[in-house]
């Protein structure tokens, strides 16, 4: 096993199902202190759900998950609302709060937490959203935004409680390539300036490969690669060509699991 | 058939179970929130008064106008028209005024609260308070619920005057009863029990409808057709629990 205090967060033997659907079966993970992670894998493997895990909103049919060496499975529900303060999170969809303007989604958990004067308040908010960009977006409303703005409004707020360990939930999606770029350099620069744990989902091969200090690919509910970018470039394995150069054919079916087409097609599966 | 019966049944007391532990849940965490956020409750009492002040006034007028002209075609058979602002009293206080708010309630504001409960589950809203270590329970629905409870017994009693005068506009203005008659009789045969019914009965109908809007939009299934039954359930379930619980307060303060 790896050196504990080296690890923030650790994956041990997890098992999750919905339903009959299996979509963890032994997963073991570990998150370095200070280092970007990133997970990949392909769409519906449940990396979404793996940050819903790691931060018990969801709960593991079988296995641990270590945080600081603590079982997050023994917490009660005080000291959970305790470890979550440590956490900022970016929602794969922004999820921001739809009757408060900008501004106040980002100082939103600043004015539940903190009795901080409201010239602080300002001066913190402001702060975050020049850092993403949309200073001059404050008074508008979550409706009025486009989805790469929300998202980044999102992260504005993921950001303004200091947390210890940021997990974004496909931070690149809808972006554009000055955004783009911006934002990468803001994970990366956040992660070595202020001492942060970056959790990182992505598809964006490139962006991950310039970002992430280690990368865990994720298919069939078990990790099926794990290393630094490099590594996996240079990997022999199949699944991790595939993925890392986009290819349809290959050990990872693209289609979800489906009755043969030929039959289906023909009408034949609803005859029987 | 008997086993779909069985499953239903056991479903039926399951969900039952569930919202009464989340009743107890509202209300074990109202008092602190109502003390220490009670800008939010207030905020929230607008909210469920305000979307719902119009047409209740609006239907308490009308009510009030048909009891004036009913009670004035019926009584006058037994030449005692002059008692149609006692039946008016009457029936809107201890029975129009809550059954009709409430429902009124129901359509207007307990949708309103169970869709966007509903909504802010399905954009992932409540999850990501959760992250923000906020709870759902608090800051949302617990301000929801209390607004709720509130708002319900002040339009109660909007309700409930308008609609007499509305019995006055039609009884007295329209049809001529002797203005005297139609208060002093309402007045001697009014009793301070009869108004408690109909403030019991307002705080139940609060409680039932914010209760029902809150646990649909909670549990809604998070798609936009799982929000949408969760507006109707709001309806259709608050209507029937209002319904039942009338009778059953009605017979037991008699
Ligand atoms: N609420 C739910 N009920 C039932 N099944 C679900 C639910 N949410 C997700 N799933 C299933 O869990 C699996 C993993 O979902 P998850 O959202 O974690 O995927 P993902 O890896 O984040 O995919 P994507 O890259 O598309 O975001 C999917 O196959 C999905 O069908
Ligand atoms: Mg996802």
């Amino acid at each position: 096993m790896a050196d504990t205090a080296e690890n923030i967060i650790e994956v041990r033997d997890l098992d999750y199902s919905r339903g009959r659907l299996e979509i963890f079966k032994g997963l073991n993970i570990n998150i370095r202190r200070g280092d970007v992670t990133a997970v990949m894998g392909p769409s519906g493997t449940g990396k979404t759900t793996l940050l819903r895990l790691i931060t018990r909103q969801l709960v593991p049919d079988r296995g641990h998950i270590f945080i600081d060496s603590v079982d997050i499975g023994t917490l009660n529900q005080k000291e959970l609302y305790r470890l979550r303060r440590r956490f900022g999170v970016l929602f794969q969809n922004g999820a921001l709060l739809t009757d408060f303007s900008v501004f106040e989604n980002v100082a939103f958990p600043l004015r539940e937490h903190t009795k901080l004067p409201n010239r602080l308040i300002r001066h913190v908010v402001l702060t975050k959203l020049h850092a993403v960009g949309l200073r001059g977006a404050a008074d508008m409303m979550p409706g009025q935004l486009s989805g790469g703005m929300a998202r980044r409004v999102a992260l504005a707020r993921a950001m303004v409680m200091d947390p210890d360990i940021l997990i974004y939930d496909e931070p690149f999606v809808g972006l554009d390539p000055i955004s783009m770029g911006v934002i990468v350099r803001l994970v990366r620069r956040m992660n070595d300036a202020l001492g942060i744990t970056s959790i990182l989902v992505s598809h964006d091969v490139q962006e991950i490969a310039s970002v992430s200090d280690c990368t865990y690919l994720i298919s069939n509910g078990k990790v099926a690669a794990s290393g630094s970018p490099t590594e996996l470039q240079n990997t022999q394995s199949k699944l991790v060509q595939q993925f890392m150069h986009g290819m349809a054919d290959g050990p990872v079916p693209f289609h979800f699991a489906a009755p043969d087409y030929e039959e289906q097609l023909l009408g034949r599966d609803v005859e029987q | 058939m008997f086993r779909d019966l069985y499953l239903t049944f056991k479903e039926f007391l399951r969900t039952f179970g569930a919202m009464q532990l989340f009743f107890l849940r509202l209300l074990s965490n109202s008092p602190s929130i109502f003390v220490k956020r009670f800008n939010l409750v207030v905020q929230q009492v607008y909210n469920a008064g305000a979307l719902s002040l119009v047409i209740i006034m609006v239907c308490g007028l009308f009510v009030g106008g048909v009891l004036g002209l009913q009670g004035h075609a019926n009584l006058s058979k037994f030449n005692a028209e002059d008692s149609v602002g006692t039946f008016a009293a009457f029936s809107l206080i201890k029975e129009l005024g809550p059954v009709i708010t409430a429902l009124l309630f129901a359509g207007r504001a307990g949708t309103a609260l169970a869709s966007e409960i509903g909504l802010m589950k399905a954009t992932d809203q409540l999850s990501a308070m959760e992250m923000m270590a906020i709870n759902p329970l608090r800051r949302v629905l617990v301000p929801r619920f209390l607004g709720g409870v509130i708002a319900m017994p002040l339009l109660v009693a909007v309700f409930t005057v308008i609609g007499l005068f509305g019995a006055h506009l039609v009884g007295v203005t329209l049809l001529g009863v002797d203005a005297g008659a139609f208060w002093q009789q309402m007045q001697s045969t009014l009793e301070m029990g009869d108004i408690y019914e109909g403030i019991v009965k307002s705080i139940v109908f609060g409680i039932v409808a914010s209760l029902y809007a809150v646990w649909e939009g909670y549990n809604a299934v998070p798609t936009a057709e799982g929000v949408g039954r969760a507006t109707t359930r709001t309806v259709v379930l608050t209507a029937i629990a209002v319904l039942i619980l009338d009778f059953m307060i009605t017979a037991v303060s008699i």
